[in-house]
């Protein structure tokens, strides 16, 4: 288990940095830049009038529908990695019955593709 | 490198799974009315699954490492859900013609359905039972909310969606607590892991948030909430195909595993379902009085008869197990012909569900009035329908293991139920005509034929019925 | 070790103070970008077990996929959370007490755990060694074959999520004009294109 750990020592550090960093930004930023806020600076401005309505705006229910088709093909890969590395151990069967379950999938994507799921008018 | 399995045991499901396939590419590829032509072909589908659950399941083996089994148990409970899978399609075609739906989906979505039923019917290990409940509930979330324009459909969708996920949520967590103290999830490893080590509280609440998600899934009260709503808001034969399929599923698997794996706590798990199998009884009872709405009504009728079908699996003897499948081959029939005569009715090219269009139909259409009368009768339990055999076995059997008071509030449930079956035949035979229903779908008043007929002559021809659901249950207590 | 176990302590904190956030933060976006962290500090706390299939699996899939699903439905039902949280008051106690429930049973089952003394025999796959033989590969050499009809199960439950969120979300729209690229593509200009020598002073026709 150390050795495993050992391996992941140089991510560790690495995550340490970024986040120092970041904060050391954010706060130099904070401490150093002169800062004279009013009402007036700070309210919205919108070509001189007063907002209309809430910045946040509904999205189309079509981006929805590619995330998640977009999170099933993810899946799908995620099964492929651990494939990948272990192929040549688990012969033949172990091959095809990937190629089982991609066809499953490719069958879904056929029926995406006829249904015009995938097109963005 | 590692041999195939053997997969002859799991012909009927890698049938279901490739023609389920098939239809998907069938419909999409197809032009004309491809409703119709993927509903067909999935009963074929079923049919010729139902053949081959019947030739290759007859001896008991498991395959795909121990984790699929198969046994004159579960070949019954399968041919019990394709029926009722079958049934559903057929009851599907009229409506979909009628309603203009042109989603071929829908028969498709019931395929994958069935098929995950099929697959927690089999389930040998923990982690295979939540893989086939998952995919049979996925299925039904889409089936809910399949007229995904309508308010309630979408309503009826959600909220099953959201409830179904805690269940299922609940079942996995009580899993994992199973697994941490027996180190496996097979439920051959759990039977002689729990046999062979004392008592631990961690096991017995996992158990209990097993039985929980598992009795949400059949809506036994308290984990009823979801019920009336989703019959209601889901299309027709949705619910009819929700009211028998899933939760004769569900009911198996149940049986599977409260007598297999967690058998040597039965003291602990009969307290939980006396209280679940009680509650059910009496809430299916009570609160169906007050609906108007004829699916509302099915939906607390169906919560009663899974708190009847639970006594069965109280008793947790072979005769308790032989009175639950005989209930549920009787409800099937008893439900799928109720829910044709909900189909039938039609008033002007409009499909009503109030328990008030319902009046006068013994003037205005004798022969529907026919059916649900013998339907209705069955549902309350008088003999000599087929509905008071149903009950009469789970209540033997119940007293027979000494569960007298069981049995008493089972008949007292019945009798007070009885009352709002018995109010639909009133409202058919005394109340004043309404306009009269429109004439029913040549398969829609086969389906109620069958089934209204299937009720009476079980009194005629119960041993060839009764045979195969004596060796399912004898197979269940051999291993 | 002294380092894993400040490293644990920290992914610990944070992803408790993550998930807190998630919960108490006023913008849902925030809440997801929360979660986001979340899940970071999960892969992490995964690292320290020994996991590392599943860390990397939690960043592809949920930090790549399903958060920026969770930020799509956000955005696509724009919720106001002041007016979701309006009601609160009512639910609050019915919500401590389940919780509540939920927490005594939690104590009660960790306080007395035991482990079955013979489970080491009883599991099906021994966890390997994680110094001898990846996770990944551990898994790679059970997943397609011993555990061959989950696997395919797996793929059918995607299949069946696919068809379930185009049935009910994808509608086809009238009156839209697509573009049609092989049309574009195979089109030349004597499709549409004529010449014609205008004489002057006639004009066209």
């Amino acid at each position: 288990m150390e050795e495993l750990l050992t391996e992941y020592l140089p991510i560790l550090i690495f995550i340490g940095i970024a986040f120092g960093l970041a904060f050391a930004i954010v706060a130099a930023s904070l401490l150093v830049a002169p800062s004279n806020p009013d009402p007036e600076k700070t309210s919205t401005y919108e070509c001189g009038f007063e907002a209309f309505d809430d910045t946040r705006s509904k999205f189309d229910v079509r981006f929805y529908l590619v995330a998640i088709l977009f999170i099933i093909f993810d899946l799908e890969v995620a099964f492929l990695f651990p494939w990948a590395v272990s192929l040549s151990g688990i012969g033949i069967f172990g091959f095809w019955s990937m190629m089982i379950f991609l066809g499953v999938l490719t069958i879904g994507f056929i029926y995406e593709w006829r249904k015009g799921a995938l097109e963005w008018e | 490198m590692t041999q195939m399995p053997n997969l002859v045991p799991a012909y009927a499901e890698i049938f279901l799974a490739l023609s389920g396939l098939l239809l998907l590419m069938v419909g999409v590829f197809r032009k004309t009315d491809p409703v119709r032509g993927v509903a067909r072909l999935a009963i074929l589908a079923f049919s010729v699954a139902g053949v081959l659950v019947l030739t290759t399941n007859a001896v008991a083996v498991t395959t795909f490492s121990g984790m699929f089994a198969v046994n004159a148990f579960t070949s019954f409970a399968k041919l019990l859900v394709l029926l009722g899978g079958g049934f559903a399609v057929f009851l599907m075609l009229p409506w979909a013609k009628n309603e203009g739906i042109a989603r071929f989906e829908l028969p498709v979505v019931m395929v994958f359905a069935v098929l995950g039923m099929m697959m927690m019917i089999s389930a040998n290990d923990l982690i295979s039972l939540y893989v086939g409940l998952e995919l049979q509930s996925l299925s039904l979330y889409v089936l809910a909310a399949f007229h995904r324009g309508n308010l309630r459909a979408t309503e009826a969708g959600v909220k099953y969606f959201i409830l179904g996920a805690l269940a299922s949520g609940l079942l996995l967590y009580g899993s994992s607590l199973i697994y941490g103290f027996a180190g496996t999830t097979s439920f051959v490893g759990l039977a002689s892991a729990l046999s062979s080590a004392q008592e631990n509280v961690g096991v017995i609440v996992g158990m209990v948030f097993v039985i929980s998600g598992l009795a949400f899934k059949i809506s036994a009260v308290p984990f009823h909430m979801w019920t009336p709503d989703v019959y209601e808001g889901s299309p027709t034969p949705v619910t009819a195909f929700f009211s028998v399929a899933p939760k004769i599923a569900a009911l198996c698997l149940f049986l599977r595993i409260l007598v297999g794996p967690f058998d040597d706590l039965m003291f602990q798990w009969r307290q939980v379902l006396i209280v679940i199998c009680v509650a059910s009884m009496l809430w299916g009872a009570v609160a169906a009085i007050a609906q108007s709405n004829i699916k509302r009504l099915m939906a607390y009728s169906s919560i009663g008869h899974v708190g009847y079908a639970l006594i069965g699996l109280v008793a947790a003897t072979p005769e308790g197990a032989r009175g639950m499948i005989y209930y549920m081959l009787i409800y099937l029939f008893m439900n799928v012909g109720t829910f044709a005569v909900i189909l039938s009715m039609r008033v002007k090219d409009r499909y009503v569900e109030g328990v008030n269009d319902l009046s006068g139909l013994s003037k205005t259409n004798p022969a529907i009035a026919l059916a649900l009368t013998v339907l209705m009768f069955s549902m309350a339990g008088i003999p000599p329908l087929a509905g008071f055999f149903g009950k009469y076995f789970v209540f033997v059997a119940a007293i027979n293991a000494g569960l007298i008071p069981l049995a008493v509030i089972g008949v007292l449930s019945s009798v007070i139920g009885a009352y709002y079956y018995l109010r639909l035949i009133k409202i058919m035979y005394f109340d004043e005509a309404g306009e009269g229903l429109d004439k029913p779908d040549l398969s829609t008043g086969v389906v109620m034929g069958v089934c209204a007929l299937a009720v009476v002559v079980f009194i005629l021809v119960p041993e060839p019925m009764l045979a195969g659901a004596d060796a399912a249950a004898a197979a269940l207590f051999q291993g | 070790m002294i380092a894993a176990a400040i490293a644990f302590y920290v992914f610990a904190t944070m992803a408790v103070i993550g998930g807190l956030n998630v919960i108490f933060q006023r913008n849902p976006v925030h809440s997801v970008l929360w979660l986001i962290l979340t899940f970071f500090n999960a892969a992490g706390l995964f690292v320290i077990l020994g996991a590392e299939f599943v860390a990397m699996i939690l960043v592809v899939v949920y930090v790549g996929a399903v958060a920026v699903l969770f930020l799509f439905v956000v955005m696509m039902l724009d919720i106001n959370i002041t007016v979701i949280r309006e009601g609160i008051h009512k639910y609050v106690w019915a919500g401590l007490l389940v919780g509540g429930v939920l927490l005594a049973e939690l104590v009660t089952v960790f306080t007395s755990w035991v482990m079955f003394d013979d489970a080491a025999s009883l599991s099906t796959a021994p966890t390997p060694d994680p110094n001898v033989i990846t996770n990944t590969e551990a898994l790679g050499n059970i997943l397609y074959t011993d555990y061959v009809y989950l696997f395919q199960a797996a793929g059918i439950i995607l299949l069946v999520a696919m068809i379930g969120s185009i049935v009910l979300t994808y509608r086809t729209r009238t009156g839209v004009r697509k573009q049609v690229i092989a049309d574009q593509v195979a089109r030349r200009p004597s499709d549409t294109l004529e010449m014609v020598k205008v004489e002057s002073g006639k004009g066209l026709q």
